[in-house]
């Protein structure tokens, strides 16, 4: 076990420090400054993207529910980072974060925001429905906790096919109550599957906080009843993540064993952004983690601080992020909408592949 | 041709598929060790080793999620409800994620599982364990269902069910594993979707599936000897893909139509059978359609009650006889 508890408060936890700290440690030692600056890239060009969808949302151009990712990028840039070829990732519904990190463009995910027939889904899905397969991106799910089993099946198949590769199964503090992970992590001990449950960790339960929600801290500490080994970490230091993350997938690799990997990260949008957000929080509790732990602010200053990166560089980094998401909006409002017959395209493999067919009858009533 | 059970023929299905695809593996509550709580999966763990033919726990969210899963990467699971009664604390994971994952990833992903299991009442265990749940499938876009009534059924479509790239879900019945019936000893496929005249008649179509369908012949035969009417039976096999050429056929030849399932007659699957027939066949029918489903209540516990609230030959005998 590799517990550390989680009980220092931001004044306490000299963050920059333990930047310092991490970003020679073990897996990040020895990194170029290229790979470096890409990870600042990354996480900026997924605070750019979310900050253009809430304003198209804002314009009426995006409708339904929108989760934004903004405040918890480091976690989904660590993770993917260090992800090795036979690994997957699936996660629940704020997926637009792990969407981009994974490599899929802000075009493709814009326009399935718009509902655009350009969108990665060709806008079957939406904002809780990214699914890139062929960057082992298994979605997007829409249903809190309802990834689980799938992540602990990715990991199954991989172990059935003896590769040597993991699934990273994302999930929210509130899916941590929901009972299929139980069944899953029964499943992953008992089979020995290469999977890792990383709890993002907000602290909100939608509009519920962590202690109304939740007896029993860390939450991966359940892990425990499982024979299944867990740690927890801070979510806004990349390095820290990739720490943690890559500990948990040599496990996988090495030994077929699962983890729980508990991120303590923060949201700084609300649940959906339809959702009210000053029942539970003052703007004050979101301005005080912006203060002390933004994972791009703090990275920013630690990348000049270190010599990695003049603020010039950084600026221009952030400017063509921008200019990025601000073309993938205008890509997505030039798209068209999927044509009225794409509504029953892609719901069964045999009507999509009319001359492969084995079955006979009527399959859809009209 | 061998006269084999229910409970063989699915047995040898599963066996065949098993050794002729190596992405093929069978997973679910006592399906090992115990050989299935129903006998139906006995000698495969020895065949074919515990990595394909799986001892789940009772945590029917957590395996039926993870063979979605296992099959998202391109494997074929075979997962078994001990009753599809329990599926309901699945529903989750085989109604939001079996059925939708293909749709919204805009067809990226196929979900080539089998869910399988035994789905009737008739047994004496009461309201949790004697669903019927095609109908919720067939009410379902993404999924397919199957009720075979025979063993020649059961092997060739369960065959077929495997090889689907789709989700199939295939319901059996408890009352029916211990039929024997031919079955041809070379391999062979049933098509999903593709309905069986069982009985060729004039005066009557009764449409049935399931255990239904053989209860239907019995019925026909009473018809015939004690009252002269020459019914068709027509055992629709496959409810989602469904063999609507087959219903209309039939029904254009008799001008009448009984629809006899164990579903709760509200939304059950021959309500849409009857809405299909009246929109496409409403100038050739002679009389209304007649239904007989099980009486709309929670399955009750008391023997010689629930057999008298699921289908009998008796009640179908009746319906007929109101029409005919």
């Amino acid at each position: 076990m590799s517990a550390k508890p989680n009980t220092e408060t931001p004044e306490e936890h000299d963050v920059a420090a333990s930047l310092r700290e991490y970003a020679k440690k073990g897996i990040n030692e020895g990194i170029d400054n290229k790979t470096r600056l890409d990870y600042y890239r990354e996480m900026v060009r997924i605070r750019r993207f979310e900050e253009r969808s809430l304003r198209a949302y804002q314009q009426g151009n995006i409708g339904g529910f929108l989760h934004l990712y903004i405040g918890q990028e480091a976690v989904a840039v660590g993770c993917v980072s260090v992800m090795k070829e036979d690994d997957h990732i699936i996660t629940a519904y704020r997926d637009h974060g792990h969407g981009l990190a994974v490599g899929m463009s802000m075009n493709e995910c814009m326009a399935e925001l718009y509902g655009k027939h350009t969108g990665c889904s060709k806008g079957k899905g939406g904002s809780m429905h990214y699914f890139a397969p062929d960057k082992n991106y298994w979605g997007g799910h829409g249903i809190v906790g309802g990834q689980t089993p799938l992540g602990a099946g990715i990991a199954f198949a991989l172990k059935y096919k003896k590769l040597k590769g993991a699934c990273l199964c994302f999930m929210g503090d509130g899916a941590t109550n929901q009972g299929p992970w139980y069944e899953s992590l029964n499943l992953a001990s008992l089979w020995d599957l290469p999977v890792v449950f990383i709890i993002e960790n907000n602290g909100y339960s939608m509009g519920t906080a962590l202690g109304r929600h939740s007896i029993g801290t860390p939450l991966a500490r359940r892990a425990e009843g499982y024979d299944i080994d867990w740690s927890t970490c801070y979510g806004h230091d990349v390095y820290e993540v990739r720490h943690n993350v890559g500990a948990a997938l040599e496990r996988a690799h090495e030994s077929s064993r699962p983890t729980v990997l508990e991120i303590m990260t923060y949201r700084y949008r609300g649940h959906s952004v339809a959702d009210a957000d000053d029942t539970y929080r003052t703007k004050q509790d979101i301005q005080d983690y912006k203060n002390t732990k933004d994972p791009i602010n703090l990275f920013h200053d630690h990348l000049i601080e270190e010599g990695i990166a003049d603020a010039d560089t950084l600026k221009q980094i952030n400017a063509e992020a921008k200019e990025e998401a601000e073309q993938s909006a205008k890509f997505a409002e030039q798209s068209p909408f999927p044509p009225e017959s794409d509504i029953q395209a892609d719901v069964y493999w045999e009507t999509d592949n009319p001359d492969e067919r084995t079955s006979e009858g009527t399959l859809f009533f009209n | 041709m061998a006269l084999i059970t229910y409970r063989d023929a699915v047995n040898q299905a599963l066996a065949e598929e098993l050794a002729r695809d190596p992405n093929v593996f069978v997973m679910g509550e006592e399906v090992g060790q115990y050989k299935g709580a129903y006998k139906v999966t006995r000698g495969l763990l020895e065949k074919f080793g515990p990595d394909r033919v799986i001892d789940a726990p009772i945590s029917e969210a957590g395996f039926c999620g993870l063979g979605v899963g296992a099959s998202m990467l391109g494997l074929r699971p075979v997962v078994e409800f001990m009753f599809w009664s329990f599926c309901y604390v699945a529903f989750d994971q085989v109604i939001n994620n079996a059925a939708n994952i293909r749709y919204m990833s805009g067809g990226l992903i196929n979900i080539p599982i089998v869910f399988r299991g035994p789905a009737n009442g008739g047994t004496n265990v009461g309201a949790t364990h004697s669903h019927t749940p095609e109908n919720f499938v067939a009410n379902t876009p993404g999924l397919k269902v199957v009720c075979p009534a025979t063993p020649h059924d059961a092997k060739g479509l369960m065959k077929a069910a495997i090889r689907d790239n789709d989700p199939v879900f295939v319901m059996e019945n408890t009352l029916l594993y211990g039929n024997e019936g031919e079955v041809p000893e070379d391999d062979y496929v049933i098509p999903l979707g593709k309905a069986e005249v069982k009985r060729e008649g004039t005066d009557i179509s009764l449409i049935a599936h399931g255990r239904c369908a053989i209860l239907c012949l019995e019925a026909a035969e009473a018809l015939a000897s004690e009252h002269g009417i020459n019914a068709e039976v027509v055992d629709l096999r496959s409810i989602r893909p469904l063999d609507e050429e087959a219903i209309l056929e039939s029904v254009k030849k008799t001008n009448r139509a009984v629809l006899v399932e164990e579903n709760k007659p509200f939304c059950g699957v021959a309500a849409q059978i009857c809405s299909i027939i009246q929109e496409k066949a409403f100038d050739y029918l002679d009389a209304p359609i007649k239904r007989v489903s099980s009486i709309d209540a929670p399955q009750i516990y008391s023997m010689p009650l629930e057999k008298l609230q699921i289908p009998s030959v008796e009640r179908i005998t009746e319906a007929v006889l109101e029409i005919a």
